[in-house]
């Protein structure tokens, strides 16, 4: 059989790059990537299953792949709606995609660019080769933010998410918490005025790269047009709205149908309801999520969610359970940030007590938290935290009863 | 918590387009999602009807498949008993209730949902293609995990020795002799690393000569008696003890006896097919079997299948029927749903073949251990069986069966069994031969488009979808190694009420107490192998566990 020509050139690279620590890294993360490597079993079985860490990493990235489109067409939307143009969700969608393109486009690559960079480097350090975990995470971290993150607050967050979140743990596999929820909760604890309030969902500005290809796109983007923001346009968020006035002060901003299809302003990914729960079918389908997960802790949030229905002491706790799985990012936490098999409980029956207690804590964050409308990042951080306990409570109750039926 | 995988899938989705359903009655502006979106309704229909297309295409491909498949089996004058070839399941296998099999009598059979089948092409089909009887054999001390490098020989190179007669000792427990299969001379002792005893090779007579034992009914003979017989004769080494898999200690008293009367191993042999006829012989190691333990003796039996008349009329005797994917043939599976070992607790273990061979020593006085043994696997020409005795050369096997190169021979199955070379010999448990493909190639985005199938337990492969695929397999470990991040694939292959990652770390930080409490005695490697095929990260499990086993011991 003839060898492939790319082999042949990275086979004759390998002896130049293993003089050095860092180029013999680089060499292993694009050969692996490039190939699947020609190791054969030693001991143990003889054959091994299909499935790797890469492959299993790139489904992840693959089930984020719709939210990642609407939340591009979303920040451009936004953006018009925000200026008083192309109201229409088909309006002038070639600009709506240029522009949240342009505007997506760098947080997507500083998020890669930093993330990976210091992956490289400790892979390098430590002589081991590059690991696949942080393809989800880069994916994941620009999905969380909101459009008009300043690109500096971005990479710092990254840098301190690998290095102290996970790095510092001993990498892929061994963090306590979700590295991208531990990019999200530095920025909001770090720049509070970045991350929260009425003014960062949604992009006002042109960014570099628009302004570079304003020579392109300039006529077509209105760069040049000096656009207004629109009077009494408010970037509020529908769970900003509820926290004030409750279910009729959101309704009055936003259909319900605008809610489930996710053009309103937040997070770029966070919004689209049935992207993500294509995204969650696709993981469970998959075998990569944890649907044990998921419907537990949609059970916790839909009883935890009731429980207020009942009591109903301000209006934010009257508004309907079913209404708060379209405000927010609950689906989005639920598909992609509480099943991260790393920092979840890793038997079965803390599967279950974990998903229901994120969406009980969850619940309880959002409506009764006066800072911050959002629950799902502390309630899943909080229970990353408890997870490891979680799984002792549960081996400990089968050891027991190993134990008694030895005495 | 129980919960059955497929419906609470279902259960979920529906909850979730019942929510979605309502969010969208509620809304005023419900009309503007189909203005909005009538392409994508459009589409969607459109894909409904391409889906609809697919499966009436499958189901005819499907119906054809069964068709050719029944016509190539009368052809080859075979009885269709096992499973059609049908990639859809069985109407008695989706409903409830119409699952009995009328050669149970009633009794229930244990149901094991956890698992899953290796599929792997060349099963050897039901024949045996010649009795095979090669130049020389070898006896491996490596067969025995416990047995200290260096044992003791009993005979020098150059001595003839006689099918039984003594061929070395292990040191420690020189009571429990290890005898030779054939009769020859002992021709050469191979030796591993530090000097180690690899194998001792006997080049064999044309025809075999026994030593003589007494012929005796062992229904007439004490425990004693039965034990010095085996233990002199070279039959105690069949019997193994859990915890640790060690040769039995004949000073023991077990708690009771357990014996597999399947496989389910990829490839494994058919033991209803190996023992077939041998019923005088069983039922004659069976009743030595007995004398050994105050407590029973257990035989597991597949539920699927009617057995052979070995195992239909063999008496006094303890029977389980288990249905289930593999591992539920592993015997260590078996007790754990039937007796569990409990800390202190000794079982003993006999594989059914070895039962065969206790027997004719009674019956016949020899150390008689010839038997079938399947040639299979994707490498080989023509999948059959061959009559042997252990410990066979190989080679001249290979030369007829298998003409490729980049080939690895395993003496056992692909999970559990020892890579021999070319001109290795046959393990003295093992009744398959494997022979798959060496993967030492590269694979131009292998992890991401698969250039050929491969078998696997992750739906994010398309050929999963058809349960009844073979595979051509290969060694490829179709990855690196990397750390723990999966989470439960491991439960999802062991049908024992264990945590095996749990166990697995236990194992790592040498936490003895931690590893007694999570279950270390119930499970030996072959329980676990299945674990260390699928796991994502590429962790040798089977290493792992017999380093907390050895562990185990030396602390105990």
């Amino acid at each position: 059989m003839s060898k492939n020509p790319l082999r042949t050139i990275l086979d004759k690279l390998e002896p130049i790059a293993a003089k050095n620590k860092f180029a013999h890294t680089l060499h292993d993360g694009i050969s692996t990537f490039l190939f699947q490597p020609n190791l054969v079993t030693q001991s143990g079985t003889h054959i091994k299953d299909g499935m790797d860490l890469k492959r299993t990493m790139v489904h992840v990235v693959l089930a984020m792949q719709l939210c990642l489109i609407h939340g591009m067409v979303n920040i451009g939307h936004q953006h018009y709606a925000a200026m008083g143009m192309y109201p229409g969700l088909t309006e002038g969608l070639i600009p709506k995609i240029v522009y949240g393109l342009l505007q997506l486009l760098p947080i997507i690559v500083v998020a890669h660019v930093v993330g990976l960079g210091i992956e490289f480097a400790f892979a390098a350090k430590k002589g081991h080769a590059i690991e696949e975990g942080f393809l989800v995470t880069g994916m994941l971290i620009p999905l969380i933010v909101p459009p008009d993150i300043p690109l500096w607050m971005l990479a710092v967050a990254t840098a301190f998410a690998v290095i102290i979140g996970k790095e510092a743990f001993g990498g892929t596999g061994m963090n306590v918490l979700n590295v991208a929820l531990t990019a999200r909760v530095f920025l909001f604890f770090a720049y509070p005025t970045e991350i929260s309030g009425d003014k960062v969902w949604v992009s006002y500005d042109y960014n570099f790269l628009h302004q570079g290809a304003s020579a392109l796109f300039g006529d077509f983007l209105h760069i040049k047009d000096n656009l207004a923001l629109v009077d009494g346009f408010s970037g509020a968020t529908p769970l900003a709205l509820a926290a004030e006035g409750g279910w009729g002060a959101v309704t009055e901003q936003y259909s319900i149908s605008e809610m489930f299809w996710g053009f309103i302003p937040g997070s770029v990914g966070e919004m689209n309801k049935p992207a993500i729960l294509l995204g969650a079918g696709m993981l469970i389908a998959s075998g990569i999520g944890s649907w044990r997960i998921m419907l537990s802790m949609f059970i916790g949030a839909a009883s935890m969610g009731l429980l207020m229905n009942g009591l109903a002491l301000n209006p934010f706790m009257e508004v309907p359970v079913h209404y708060h799985f379209i405000m927010g990012s609950f689906f989005f936490a639920m598909a992609f940030m509480a099943t991260d098999p790393v920092t979840a409980t890793g038997t079965n029956t803390g599967k279950w007590i974990y998903g229901f207690l994120i969406g009980v804590i969850g619940m309880i964050i959002r409506v009764l938290n006066p800072a911050y409308p959002e629950g799902w990042m502390l309630a899943i951080l909080l229970l990353n935290v408890f997870a490891p306990l979680i799984d002792n409570y549960v081996i400990q109750a089968n050891i027991s009863r190993r134990l008694s039926r030895a005495a | 918590m129980s919960f059955n995988l497929p419906s609470a899938r279902f259960s979920f989705t529906s909850i979730l387009l019942f929510f979605s359903a309502v969010l969208a009655a509620q809304d005023n502006k419900v009309n503007n999602i189909f203005e909005n979106y009538l392409n994508e309704i459009v589409l969607g229909i459109l894909g409904v009807t391409v889906l609809l297309v697919l499966f009436v295409v499958y189901m005819v491909a499907d119906k054809l498949l069964k068709i050719s498949s029944e016509k190539a089996k009368s052809d080859a004058g075979q009885k269709s008993e096992d499973e059609s070839p049908s990639v859809l399941p069985a109407l008695n296998e989706i409903l409830p209730g119409n699952n009995e099999y009328p050669h149970l009598n009633g009794v229930k059979p244990f149901k094991l949902k956890k698992g899953h089948d290796i599929k792997i092409r060349g099963r050897a089909i039901k024949e045996v293609s010649e009795d095979y009887f090669p130049s020389s054999y070898a006896v491996k001390p490596k067969d025995f995990v416990e047995m200290i490098p260096i044992p003791k020989l009993a005979v020098e190179v150059g001595a003839e020795v006689k099918a039984g007669d003594h061929i070395y000792f292990d040191k420690r427990r020189p009571e429990i002799f290890y005898t030779a299969p054939v009769s020859g001379e002992v021709a050469e002792v191979i030796r591993g690393e530090k000097r180690s005893i690899n194998e001792i090779v006997i080049l064999a007579d044309k025809e075999v000569k026994f030593r003589e034992f007494e012929k005796a009914d062992p229904n007439t003979l004490d425990k004693k008696t039965i034990t010095e017989k085996l233990l002199d004769s070279g039959c105690w080494p069949f019997i193994k003890q859990r915890p640790f898999n060690f040769v039995a200690d004949p000073e023991e008293k077990p708690k009771a006896i357990f014996i597999s009367g399947f496989d389910t191993a990829p490839l494994s042999a058919n033991l209803n097919f190996t023992l077939q006829g041998e019923s005088k012989a069983f039922q004659a190691g069976i009743d030595a079997l007995r004398k050994l333990t105050d407590g029973k003796v257990h035989l597991s039996l597949d539920a699927k299948r009617k057995p052979c008349d070995t195992f239909e009329n063999v008496q006094n005797i303890e029977k389980h029927y288990f249905e289930g994917p593999h591992p539920a043939g592993n015997v260590g599976i078996q007790i754990h749903h039937i007796d569990p070992i409990a800390k202190g607790e000794i079982a003993w273990t006999v594989g059914a073949q070895e039962v065969v061979f206790i027997g004719r020593l009674f019956l016949e006085g020899r150390f008689n251990t010839q038997k079938l043994v399947a040639v299979a696997g994707p490498k080989v020409k023509n999948p059959s069986y061959i009559r042997t005795f252990p410990g066979a050369n190989l080679e001249e096997l290979i030369n007829k069966q298998v003409d490729e190169e980049n080939v690895r021979i395993i003496s056992g199955d692909v999970l559990t069994g020892k890579k021999v070379a070319s001109k290795g010999f046959l393990g003295l448990f093992n009744n398959l031969i494997s022979v798959i493909e060496e993967g030492d190639q590269y694979e131009m985005f292998g992890w991401l488009i698969p250039s050929y199938a491969r078998p696997s337990i992750s739906p994010t492969f398309p050929w999963t979808l058809f349960p009844n695929e073979e595979f051509d397999v290969n060694t490829n470990t179709h990855g690196e190694a990397r750390a723990l991040v999966v989470t439960g694939q491991y439960e999802q292959v062991l049908p024992m009420n264990i945590y095996p990652v749990h166990l697995l770390k236990a194992i790592m930080a040498n936490d003895f107490e931690l590893m007694e409490g999570l279950g270390i005695y119930e499970v030996v490697e072959e329980d676990m192998a299945l674990c260390e095929f699928v796991c994502t990260s590429k962790t040798n499990v089977q290493e792992i566990l017999r380093e907390g086993l050895d562990y185990m011991y030396e602390q105990s």
